[in-house]
């Protein structure tokens, strides 16, 4: 309901405004809806994120927490009033920019605008007036650091020698491959300008749609007469139910496991499941409350994970509720136990993470003629395009899938969310229908990382040589299949963690209960593994007296090793040398904390604790090939057509860098057309840390096909350097230039005259029914050190230090690198101490907690650069990887601490004091 | 439909109350998170507009923190040491944004178990100013927060101010704030102490709260009685002066954590004002 409007005069950005509006709304609200201006973020509209911080009178305040009513008279400062006179950046933004602070950019004008305020008050600030100012922002990609220091920098002298991004000095061909580059999509990121999910909106008129969700975790329901709804409230468009799907009712990520509705048929299986879609305008919907839609619910009791094997199955394919499993077996694990010297098991208990990226799903759907066009927040455009086609009953060349940019994705934004409906609506009523979820709506309703019980033992020789290695994992993957027998068959291969072990049995189970499914989560359930196996490392090694870092260095994989799946490592599997490198500051943290107790009287205790990491790239045992295009157009432009999304990562970034040195050419000559399916060709998801890798290859060969075309057309040798200029190619071959006119070559549809194609399919093989095989193509590995402080008498854990070395393969661009480690790191952190998703109670940002500025410590990244032989330029990839060793590397620096081994995480401080009276 | 109205003086925000019941709006900080997926069809009386509202000022005996004094407002005010506590709470409710907006007065009128002020203020024997049309009156703020989400305040009324009687220039206080990340975070538990110190160190009068371990934060009057003539000693803190608190399980914590927790930080908060004080004799 709303008030009546009101016209309000202020200041908005430096200039007097009035704006007639309902006073009584949120200033966000208003800002984006009635102004355009979406630089304001809205992450959850409750004060918890500051994605939506604005300067009021100077003070950064929560725009979703001001009434508009209040502005009258004020100053209001938004993230489109930062720029410069003349639209330049502020010292402020270049700085974000340098430093990479801004990775998928949804937080980034929070960020801003919070560091404007502090900076304003406090031209030099310390660290910790860094981090008190810029608290109350949450940011889900950098780890913060990189943040810190932008900020850091731009207040004042501090030198950045290493920092030469913005070098535009292109007369040199110098490689942009290994260089600092700044994100091509970076100014946008900064300025307000980037159009997120929620910020693209159809040029006419659009419908608002919201899902009816259950309540419940598992019922039966029947949707009474709507009659009386449609009278009641006539901007009420429609009531869609299941029985509108024009298509297939069901979507899934695997061909054969299409098992979940786009709406529930009578029954739920989970809590958020939706039931039914109000499609009407904005203000008819929010006077509709969930209640006013006649539904009668018939509960049932939940399927808890404990005891979900007792039924009921809440599918007929999966009985016993076992959706599928998996298995790698290796040698004679009972043989090799008898020979052993020390044995180490343990029981480990992980539990539901939420993806928590800052930016709700949205997005909205039109049909034109016989063709639906979707714009939403995606990861996977191509199984997006397959799925809706399925779902509406058309061909897959009638959907048509425009990536906006992404808010975040860790995996959580690789199935289906918005789509569906929006897609369904706008079929059947011919007009834009548009959806915003609601932070409740994306914690509730949207996949989780699988929760876990793991059991695991292994054991070793007298000089710690692991002999075998037993493992089982059961893996609550929640309603529905999602990506759960990819957690299943991934678990297995990578369980042992990355060390030589002649004699293993992992086996994994993925088991259906009515919790919300459980899908993709930056590493697919290895994380979880991670922490038992690293803790029988640690436990070993005390049993044998050897160091924690001794007895991995003893059995690292390195080239030549060969894997519990029979696979002998290629050059470029470098964990021996993340050990060495990270052998130094290892010792030092280990005596720092020897050293801290020691002198200790109080309740505090420092531990340091290591882990190691390896991580297959790729998808596990399957064809997941990418394919590219980069162009020439008429005016002497290069075009690189890529459909690989970037989640703010940076594959945009890296794609125009290897692409711009396949072609030879400078990347600032290089344009980018990103992930529509219209127009770019299938690079895969942007998941299992391939997209460097894999589509990575990609762009390398379409570069190197171009590059060739060119100089075949001029008869040019491959040393010569290609030259782009306004409608030509000038190629210069050793001191001979040819000219090649483009104004006379006639262009395709995109305006492009000359082209090069490149596709890459890493090569694996099928498993066997032992696992056995080559289930990918290559593997990156990383050692992490972290320094803990635990406080005995609250159980409250703080991170102190993070020492990580990775295998990289090859940096394409350090910055970015290091800020995927530096985020990876800090989802570790809140996977270890503070995350835990609970259906129902913890759907909101300040009852499941991330990290925030104050908890992810200093972190030191040691890149190791052996080239690996099929990486583009040797480079690996490194979004999961970087997150892997930090959970288990926190949780025994807490054993080292206290002496006690948490094996049920999150380690919050009311286990952690528990473990420790116990 | 839901009116929002914004008045600019305080006879007529309070005859809008008298009119009918309204929802109150100060900082907007605990209304409108209330508020995510669905707005309720409301009148809303936005008081920011109210002039003369907001300076915390010493007013005879007593310091006023009138109800549109932010938690910002608040830390930049030259106040004697007795709200160091109540200082530290302001630096620890959420972000610098919700400190920005945030109102003292709407933290104890919005009577969440986690509310930070109540502890603080309860120790500074803080006391509410209600207004209505019909006249004032002050009642003490223990008698104020009836229960979570229960106050007191009468439809008709508004919260004027908290008065605190003038603390003596030998107070000490210290807040303790327990939460299982460092900022943005909703307190597990929370211990407020206030003591004043004798000449010869020793306490003379002791106020000891505690938060979020019961439906409203709580006294320990045990203890505060058995403090009274010793030197701060977190020793003098037993499980028996914890008898008051009736924690639950919740997302955060377990009782059993929420006692064992309760209890360390009492120590220390306790602890704390020695520490104080040996520093002020130092
Ligand atoms: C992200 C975030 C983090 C937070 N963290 C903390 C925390 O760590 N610790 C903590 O204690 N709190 C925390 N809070 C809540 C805290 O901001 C509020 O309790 C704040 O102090 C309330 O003041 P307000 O002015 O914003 O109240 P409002 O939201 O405007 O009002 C709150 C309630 O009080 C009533 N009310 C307000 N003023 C009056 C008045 N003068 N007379 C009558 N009724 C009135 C309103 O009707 C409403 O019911 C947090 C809030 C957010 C959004
Ligand atoms: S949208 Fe305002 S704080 Fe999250
Ligand atoms: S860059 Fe901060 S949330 Fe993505």
């Amino acid at each position: 309901m709303r008030s009546p409007l009101a016209t309000i005069a202020f200041t908005l950005n430096g200039r007097a405004v009035e704006v007639r509006a309902d006073p009584a709304r949120r200033l966000a609200d208003v800002l984006r809806e009635d102004l355009g201006l979406t630089g304001t973020k809205i992450g959850c509209n409750a004060g918890d994120c500051g994605a939506c911080t604005v300067l009021l009178d100077g003070a950064q305040v929560c725009a979703c927490l001001v009434p508009f009513g209040r502005v009258a008279g004020c100053r209001i400062t938004t993230v489109e009033g930062l720029a410069e006179e003349g639209g330049a950046l502020s010292a402020l933004q270049t700085a974000f920019l340098r430093h990479g602070a801004a990775q998928c950019g949804i937080c980034t004008p929070g960020m801003l605008m919070a560091a404007a305020d502090l900076l304003a008050r406090t031209p030099h600030p310390t660290e910790a007036e860094v981090m008190d100012a810029l608290g109350g922002v949450l940011c889900r990609c950098t780890g913060y650091r990189k943040i810190i220091e932008a900020v850091l920098d731009a207040s004042g002298p501090i030198p950045s020698p290493q920092l030469n991004p913005l070098r535009r000095d292109e007369a040199k061909r110098e490689p942009s491959v290994g260089t600092r580059l700044a994100k091509v999509d970076g100014v946008a990121k900064l300025t307000g300008a980037e159009k997120f999910g929620a910020d693209a909106l159809p040029d006419e008129p659009f419908l608002t749609l919201r899902a009816v969700r259950s309540p419940h975790a598992h019922a039966r329901f029947t949707i009474g007469d709507l009659a009386p709804l449609y009278a009641a409230h006539p901007g009420l468009v429609r009531v869609l139910t299941a029985a509108d799907i024009p298509g297939r009712n069901l979507y899934g990520i695997y061909p054969t496991g299409k098992d979940q509705p786009v709406l529930a048929e009578g029954y739920v299986r989970h809590r958020g499941e939706p039931v039914c879609a109000l499609v009407g305008d904005a203000d008819t919907l929010a006077a509709i409350r969930d209640e006013d839609v006649p539904i009668t619910w018939h509960v049932l009791p939940p399927v808890p994970f404990e005891t979900a094997a007792d039924g009921p199955d809440l599918h007929a394919h999966a009985p016993g509720n076992v959706l599928c499993r998996g298995r790698v077996a290796r040698g004679d694990v009972e043989a090799a136990e008898a020979a052993a010297h020390a044995r180490a098991a343990i029981a480990v208990r992980t539990s539901f993470v939420e993806h928590a990226y800052i930016e709700p799903e949205a997005g909205y759907a039109q049909r034109i003629g016989d063709r639906i066009e979707v714009v939403a927040c995606t990861q996977t455009p191509y199984m997006d395009r397959d799925e809706i086609a399925g779902i509406l009953g058309i061909a897959p060349e009638q959907v048509r899938v425009v990536p906006t940019a992404v808010g975040g994705g860790f995996g959580g934004k690789l199935d289906l969310s918005i789509q569906p409906l929006v897609c369904v609506a706008a079929w059947l009523l011919r007009r834009p229908v548009r959806m915003v979820y609601t932070r409740p709506e994306s914690m509730g309703a949207t996949t989780k990382r699988h929760p876990a019980a793991i059991h695991a033992e292994a054991w070793a020789d007298a000089e710690g040589r692991l002999l075998a290695f037993r493992f089982h994992g059961d893996f609550d993957t929640g309603a529905y299949a999602s990506w759960g027998p990819t957690v299943a068959n991934r678990v297995p291969v990578h369980a042992m963690g990355p060390y030589a072990v002649p004699n293993v049995l992992c086996t994994t189970a993925a088991i259906h209960t009515t919790a919300p499914p459980s899908g993709a989560f930056r590493g697919f359930g290895v994380p979880q593994a991670a922490i038992a196996g690293e803790a029988l490392m640690d436990m070993l090694a005390e049993r044998l007296g050897l160091d924690p870092w001794e007895i991995r260095r003893r059995n690292a994989l390195g080239v030549g090793s060969v894997t519990a799946t029979g696979q002998v490592l290629g050059p470029g599997a470098a964990l021996p040398e993340c050990l060495d490198a990270i052998r130094p500051r290892w010792q030092a943290l280990r005596a720092e904390a020897t050293a801290f107790n020691r002198n200790a009287r109080g309740p505090l205790r420092r531990g340091a604790g290591l882990a190691c990491m390896w991580y297959g790239i790729g998808n596990t045992s399957l064809s997941n090939p990418s394919e590219m295009v980069m162009g020439l157009r008429r005016d002497g432009r290069a075009v690189l057509f890529s459909g690989a999304v970037d989640i703010g990562q940076g594959s945009n970034t890296i794609m125009v860098q290897i692409a711009a040195d396949a072609l030879g050419v400078p990347p600032s000559a290089v344009e980018l057309v990103a992930g529509d399916t219209d127009r770019t060709r299938d690079a895969g998801k942007t998941s299992a840390s391939r997209q460097t890798f894999v589509s990575g290859n990609a762009a390398k060969r379409a570069g190197e096909a171009l590059r060739a075309e060119i100089l075949r057309r001029c008869n040019a040798g491959p040393e010569a350097v290609i030259t782009l200029a306004e409608g030509r190619v000038i190629v210069n071959d050793g001191g001979v230039a040819t000219t090649l006119d483009l104004a006379a070559l006639a262009p395709d549809a995109e305006g492009i005259v000359l082209r090069g194609e490149g596709r890459f399919d890493p090569p694996t093989t099928e498993l066997d029914a032992d696992g056995q095989g080559i289930p990918y193509a290559t593997y990156a590995f990383a050692a992490q050190a972290a320094l803990v402080e635990v406080d005995t008498a609250l159980g409250t854990v703080r991170v102190v230090r993070i020492v990580a070395a990775h295998d990289v393969g090859r940096a394409i661009n350090p910055t970015l690198v290091e800020g995927q480690i530096h985020g990876g790191i800090a989802q570790g952190l809140g996977l270890a101490l503070m995350e835990e998703f609970m259906p129902g109670r913890t759907e909101n940002l300040h009852d499941y907690l991330i990290p925030t500025i104050g908890d992810v410590p200093p972190i030191e990244v040691i890149l190791i650069e052996q080239p690996d032989s099929l990486g583009p330029y040797g480079a690996k990839g490194v979004g999961e990887p970087a997150l892997i060793a930090t959970a288990p590397a926190i949780l025994n620096a807490i054993a080292h601490a206290t002496g006690v081994r948490m094996t049920h995480v999150p380690a919050t401080p009311d286990r952690v004091l528990a473990a420790l009276t116990q | 439909m839901g009116l929002y109205l914004r008045p600019t003086t305080l006879e007529g925000a309070l005859a809008l109350l008298a009119e009918r019941p309204r929802t109150v709006l100060a900082g907007g900080t605990d209304h409108f998170p209330a508020r995510v997926a669905s707005t309720p069809d409301e009148d809303i009386l936005d008081i920011s507009a109210l002039p003369g509202l907001r300076a915390i000022v010493r007013h005879g005996s007593y310091w006023v923190v009138p109800c549109l004094a932010t938690w910002s407002d608040l830390i930049a005010a030259p106040l004697p040491a007795a709200f160091d506590g109540l200082k530290a709470a302001a630096r620890q409710v959420g972000g610098p944004q919700v400190q920005n907006l945030g109102t003292v007065v709407g933290n104890i009128c919005n009577a969440s178990p986690a509310a930070d002020g109540i502890p603080c203020l309860l120790t500074l024997d803080a006391e509410v100013v209600l207004a209505s049309r019909a006249g004032r009156r002050t009642i003490p703020l223990a008698d104020f927060v009836l229960g979570p989400r229960r106050t007191a305040r009468r439809p008709e009324e508004l919260v004027l101010a908290l008065q605190i009687p003038a603390p003596p220039e030998t107070a000490r206080a210290s807040f303790l704030k327990l939460g299982a990340r460092r900022y943005l975070v909703i307190s597990i538990v929370m211990v407020a102490a206030y003591a004043e110190i004798a000449a010869d160190g020793r306490i003379a009068r002791a106020r000891i709260a505690v938060g979020a371990c019961s439906p409203v934060a709580r006294r320990l009057f045990a203890l505060e009685a058995d403090l009274i003539g010793r030197r701060p000693d977190p020793a003098l803190v037993e499980v028996r002066h914890l008898a008051p608190l009736a924690p639950i399980d919740d997302v955060r914590g377990t009782a059993a954590y929420r006692r064992a927790a309760a209890l360390e930080l009492v120590r220390r908060a306790v602890a704390a004002l020695g520490a104080e004080e040996a520093l002020a004799a130092a």
